[in-house]
């Protein structure tokens, strides 16, 4: 029954989208305000019918009801209750439903904090994310439905795909949905100020904290997912360009150019078409991603089971939501009145400059992505494109953008002083090349990548620390401020993360016996055995590694090594030690003859530092969100909300 | 409507239509490089007497379906009844690889649900399937007189695929 009352909800959530899709834009356009009326009540009915759904399949995931196919082929009654509970978006038809359901939920965010906003305004927002959950909702009801039975039901379920029965992977998919989903808010802001043809600063303002916001969670979503192969799949790496990383990476380049360009349209006025253009692109972005993951016409670690019924629905959701919207693009862009000029040196052309190698970033990234797919297409055979390609493109794409990175904040809008800029960059700059000699050759010899990475990390962390101090001797400057400098010192320690473990990580695959030993990085690594131990629903080998470093106090290391009843695959737990600046890594591999096991062992120098250097981006997005700035303005916006009205009468009057 | 407002609207276009052809290919299916390269020799024992020898040689100068099974594997019970009904219609040689499997439970298998195969070669550590370059199970190549491979199947054979394709290049591989 519970089942049964969740679909239902489904489909009245999809009644009342279509509704609150259609009424409130038409209501905006003909200046009908009880249709404008309904954008709010209806973004909260749908929510409630959502959550309504959402809640009907967690609890069949709960009771174990194998009377629900989704239910069945996803979960087992032996499964921890955690993990049924992640099991929920452990599939497709249950992470389409999150990815609803969260929409829904920035939804009713936006219906909630935008009290102070012009109606009309948020009328078409609301309405425009009202289309969108409708197609997704549409999408589920006819091709994926989580609720569809199972009769007679199932003995027992098929168990959680083992590689998802982890705490990472419980929280990646819905921080990762909601920065994708996030920015069907920022696109829907865009939407409707194309539709209204009022692109201006204030349209900026409104939507630069729910970007931000959508940033920061899909920043920590990468992260997760990133950390969560890094010890779940066993091969010590952190990040594989596969396929689904670059659909969620592409989203975030695009996001990051967005947030910086909406601060310029904000400050300035100017860069309005483009900055409408990012929004799109983002969200078309995310649906992509929706669309390579769920299609199956890409190969890739996360392969789906798939359906081409599914693919060819998502891509005329994909070609109506995007299509549209570029549509509208063109047409309403040229009518944008240009914004204040400026100078070829100036904060503006850094920022641009910036963007458009982020964006560049990430048509190289869609290119290396997808280009298997064209050359299939075009029958010119079969290839695969991998990290070589993207390492070769994407580092000379970035480097550039570090070394601006830094001295942006410095410039000033409109026109700025080359000379100035460089008077005041010296000390980092100093640094940067002093550290990018020295701390490579120290660590064990010195490269051309280890010094370019040292030396861009040292130059954006120094004249931040730098500018910060100088800041604090006139005020205290706002949160945004921090902000910023909290992002760009996280891109500083994500890169000397990256750049230590690219140059300086030593990994061996050796075979070992109880009492043989092994020195890596050095630390010396002791196998004292393997033994068996039971699991709630698997059995695992338990290896046990004693590690010392110059014979100080030992470690005890632990991987292991699972047999899921459920499944044929054995899974890799890696032991890990982890450290501020280095980590060593145990994987056990395949049991050899006798009591050897092959043994994979890895020394990765500041590897943490990647996902530190994530935190601190997302940590800044946080500060920038939270700036007074947003909610000062909105008191002023209400000020001028409630003195509209007379304005309008007294207008109405003389006229 | 200025032409440079259409430009993303064009390379979205480009890029539908390229996903849209994308849907209609598998990228799991790759083409074998070993396809009109002569089949790699192999001399390995029988599934049902291990004593006796099956070497790829042995059928030189007919045209025959070298299928790659496997007890455990799901898509192969799929497959059977299409290699069942073939095996009657007695047109070539089928012969079977058991690959990476016990004899115990393969000859389980063929003892419930029938025998379409005129011999079946063992490889029980999957050597000869490295050698065929054989990475899911059920794969089927058609080997020409000769000996050269004309000819890979990936995945289960159907009905359809066996009409359409596969009988008509035998009769015409029959001919030369």
């Amino acid at each position: 029954m519970i089942p049964e009352l969740g679909h239902f909800a489904l489909i009245l959530a999809l009644c009342i989208c279509l509704v609150q899709g259609a009424l409130p834009i038409f209501g905006a356009h003909y200046g009908r305000r009880e249709w404008t009326a309904l954008a709010r009540p209806a973004a909260q009915a749908s929510f409630l019918m959502l959550a309504a759904s959402f809640v009907s399949l967690a609890w069949s995931f709960y009771v174990n009801d194998f009377s629900v196919q989704y239910v069945a082929a996803h979960s087992n009654s032996q499964l921890p209750t955690l993990y049924r509970f992640g099991a929920v978006w452990g599939g497709h038809e249950g992470s389409l439903l999150l990815w609803v359901f969260l929409l829904s939920g920035w939804t009713v965010a936006v219906a909630q904090f935008s009290r102070t906003l012009d109606d009309t305004m948020v009328a078409r927002v609301i309405g425009v994310l009202g289309l969108v959950t409708s197609g997704l909702l549409l999408f589920i009801l006819f091709t994926s439905n989580p609720f569809d039975r199972l009769l007679p039901a199932a003995e027992n379920g098929r168990d959680l795909n083992p590689l998802l029965q982890d705490p990472g992977l419980v929280f990646h998919p819905p921080m990762l949905y909601m920065g994708y989903v996030g920015f069907a808010v920022a696109f829907s802001f865009a939407i409707a100020a194309l539709l209204s043809g009022r692109l201006d600063a204030a349209w900026a303002r409104w939507s630069r904290p729910w970007t931000t916001a959508a940033w920061v969670f899909l920043t920590l979503g990468i992260a997760l997912g990133s950390w969560w192969a890094y010890y779940e799949l066993g091969w010590g790496g952190w990040w594989f360009w596969d396929p689904v990383e670059n659909a969620s990476f592409m989203p975030w380049l695009i996001g990051t150019a967005l947030i910086h360009s909406l601060a310029v349209t904000e400050k300035r006025g100017t860069f309005k078409s483009w900055t409408v253009l990012l929004a799109i692109g983002a969200f078309s972005l995310s649906l992509l991603g929706t669309f390579l993951v769920r299609s199956g016409v890409l190969t890739s670690v996360h392969a789906f089971a798939t359906d081409p019924r599914r693919g060819i629905f998502i891509l005329v959701l994909l070609f109506l939501v995007v299509g549209s919207s570029l549509v509208l693009f063109a047409w309403r862009a040229p009518k944008v009145a240009l914004g204040g000029s400026f100078a070829l040196m100036s904060r503006e052309s850094l920022l641009l400059t910036g963007n458009v190698l982020l964006v560049v970033a990430c048509a190289s990234v869609l290119l290396g992505t997808l280009y298997p797919l064209f050359i299939d297409a075009l029958k010119l055979g079969k290839i695969s494109v991998g990290a070589p390609y993207f390492n070769a493109v994407f580092v000379p794409l970035m480097a550039p953008v570090m070394f601006l990175l830094a001295a942006v904040p410095l410039a000033r809008w409109k026109n700025t002083d080359v000379k100035e800029i460089a008077m005041r960059m010296w000390i980092p700059g100093v640094l940067a090349l002093v550290a990018g000699a020295l701390v490579p050759h120290l660590m064990g010899g010195w490269t051309v990548m280890t010094g370019l990475g040292v030396a861009l990390s040292v130059w954006i962390a120094s004249s931040g620390v730098i500018q910060v101090a100088r800041r604090l001797k006139s005020s205290i400057p706002p949160a945004s401020y921090w902000g910023m400098h909290l992002g760009h010192f996280g891109i500083a320690v994500f890169a000397f993360g990256v750049t230590m473990v690219g140059g300086f990580q030593e990994e061996q695959d050796v075979r070992m016996e109880p009492g043989d030993t092994v020195l890596v990085g050095g630390y010396q690594f002791k196998m004292i055995g393997v033994k068996d131990v039971p699991g709630p629903n698997y059995s695992a080998a338990r290896g046990e590694f004693e590690v010392t470093r110059n014979g100080g106090a030992p470690t005890m290391l632990q991987p292991e090594k699972r047999n899921y009843f459920s499944s044929t695959m054995p899974m890799t737990e890696a032991a890990i030690d982890a450290g501020f600046t280095r980590d060593v890594y145990v994987s056990l591999g395949e049991p050899l003859e006798g009591k050897a096991w092959a043994v994979r062992v890895y020394f990765k120098p500041f590897v943490d530092w990647i996902w530190g250097g994530c935190l601190l981006m997302a940590l800044g997005g946080l500060f920038a969100m939270s700036d007074r700035r947003y909610r000062l303005r909105v008191k002023e916006a209400a000020v001028e909300a409630q003195a509209m009205p007379v304005a309008g009468k007294l207008k109405g009057a003389t006229s | 409507m200025k032409a440079k407002f259409l430009i993303p609207l064009a390379l979205f276009g480009v890029l539908v239509v390229f996903l849209a052809a994308g849907l209609r290919l598998d990228p799991h299916e790759v083409p074998s490089p070993l396809v009109n390269k002569p089949a790699p020799a192999f001399k390995v024992p029988q599934l049902e007497q291990p004593g006796l020898q099956f070497a790829a040689e042995d059928l030189k100068g007919k045209v025959w379906l070298f299928n790659v099974w496997a007890s455990w594997c799901v898509a192969c019970r799929q497959e059977h009844p299409v290699l069942m009904q073939f095996a009657r219609q007695q047109m070539i040689p089928i012969i079977g690889l058991d690959y990476k499997d016990q004899r115990k439970d393969a000859m389980g298998v063929l003892q419930r649900s029938g025998n379409p195969y005129d011999v079946i070669a063992f490889d029980g550590d999957g050597r000869v399937g490295i050698d065929y370059g054989v990475y899911g199970v059920p794969e089927s190549y058609l080997i020409d007189k000769a000996g050269v491979i004309r000819y890979k199947h990936i995945g289960p054979i159907t009905t359809e695929a066996l009409e359409k394709t596969i009988i008509p290049l035998i009769n015409e591989l029959k001919k030369s």
